[in-house]
């Protein structure tokens, strides 16, 4: 369909600062898409193509580290 | 994408705060405000008195003063005062506000002056170990009260209200688009406005109240949280256990600086 070749059907990168990643969980916990895992208590980009850029990880980062592009 | 970096000290980072800790979610949300309205770096100040929350200034990039307990908003007053051009944010906690800056707190809401007050509530004293603060629930475990708080708390946007702030809300950092939303209109209105944002604490908090994970915390927030309009219709049975959050109180009354300004004028000499 015409829509899915929309600009902002791109695929999402998703970048963590793993200095700045404190591990907390939660943008694991709410991704609504279950992209994210832990690996080594830090957060880790798992399933980058199941992105929706809903941003909540981004928005609930409390540590400035996740950045959704 | 948003870019934080443009707004923050990044050689301070990453920042003191617990991991899981609300402050952080906070201070975004604070940031993008400021960006949406394009309130000038140059031009804001944040005032903070002693605590967790108090550490933020420490992280932004604009004017910062890292008071002392429970002053903040005496030290805001001033600076509002000697330059009332100036957006003026006092970034404080339960403890500093309700407990040793009570007094501050309710007498700043009655003059109705323009500073925008965001107060992070976490119900405890994080940074000295976990003390009982005055928003502790009661029959919480903190560290002073190992057998559960006996103190009813204190219900801070109502003491607000009722103290005479103009305009009074709360937030919380689950629903981080609302809060964003709240601080731009507390930062636009022109008098005492508060923004009560109930933070999660895992490290003092959680971990004495079966909730040391903090994912857990934001699980609850996500279950006890509901809009002012749903409030509204809700029976008292179903209010039990739950908060509100959203604008509980937004009037227009004279503010200090421009009353202030009025009476400069009265009082000159004429020529």
């Amino acid at each position: 369909m015409a829509g899915e070749q929309s600009a902002s059907k791109k695929p999402a990168v998703i970048t963590v600062n793993t200095v700045w990643c404190k591990g907390c969980e939660i943008c694991v916990a709410f991704c609504p898409k279950d992209c994210l895992e832990m690996e080594g208590g830090k957060c880790k980009v798992a399933r980058p193509d199941d992105c929706i850029k809903c941003m909540l990880c981004e928005l609930r980062c409390p540590d400035f580290a996740i950045t959704v592009e | 994408m948003f870019d934080y970096l443009q707004y923050v000290r990044q050689e301070n980072f990453p920042h003191i705060w617990c991991s899981g800790c609300g402050d952080g979610i906070v201070l975004k949300a604070l940031i993008r405000s400021m960006d949406k309205l394009g309130l000038s770096q140059d031009e804001t100040v944040m005032v903070s008195g002693i605590g967790c929350s108090s550490r933020t200034p420490g992280y932004v990039d604009i004017n910062t003063l890292h008071t002392t307990h429970g002053r903040a908003l005496a030290f805001a007053t001033g600076v509002k005062i000697a330059n009332p051009d100036l957006n003026v944010i006092v970034v404080t906690g339960d403890g500093d506000a309700t407990a040793i800056g009570g007094n501050h707190f309710i007498h700043a809401a009655r003059r109705n002056i323009d500073l925008t007050v965001l107060l992070y509530n976490n119900y405890i004293y994080g940074m000295t170990g976990g003390q009982c603060s005055p928003t502790t629930p009661r029959g919480a475990y903190a560290s002073t009260a190992q057998h559960g708080n006996l103190e009813p708390p204190f219900n801070i946007s109502g003491l607000a209200i009722a103290a005479g702030a103009s305009f009074v809300a709360r937030g919380d950092v689950y629903n981080v688009k609302k809060l964003e939303t709240l601080i731009g209109k507390a930062l636009q209105k022109k008098g005492f406005s508060l923004v009560e944002v109930v933070s999660p604490c895992p490290t003092a908090f959680g971990r004495r109240n079966r909730m040391a994970r903090p994912v857990k915390m934001m699980e609850q927030l996500r279950d006890t949280v509901v809009s002012v309009e749903k409030w509204e219709k809700m029976t008292d049975e179903e209010r039990k256990g739950k908060f509100r959050t959203g604008i509980l109180k937004d009037i227009e009354k004279p503010e200090f600086t421009a009353e202030y300004a009025k009476l400069i004028e009265k009082m000159r000499p004429e020529e």
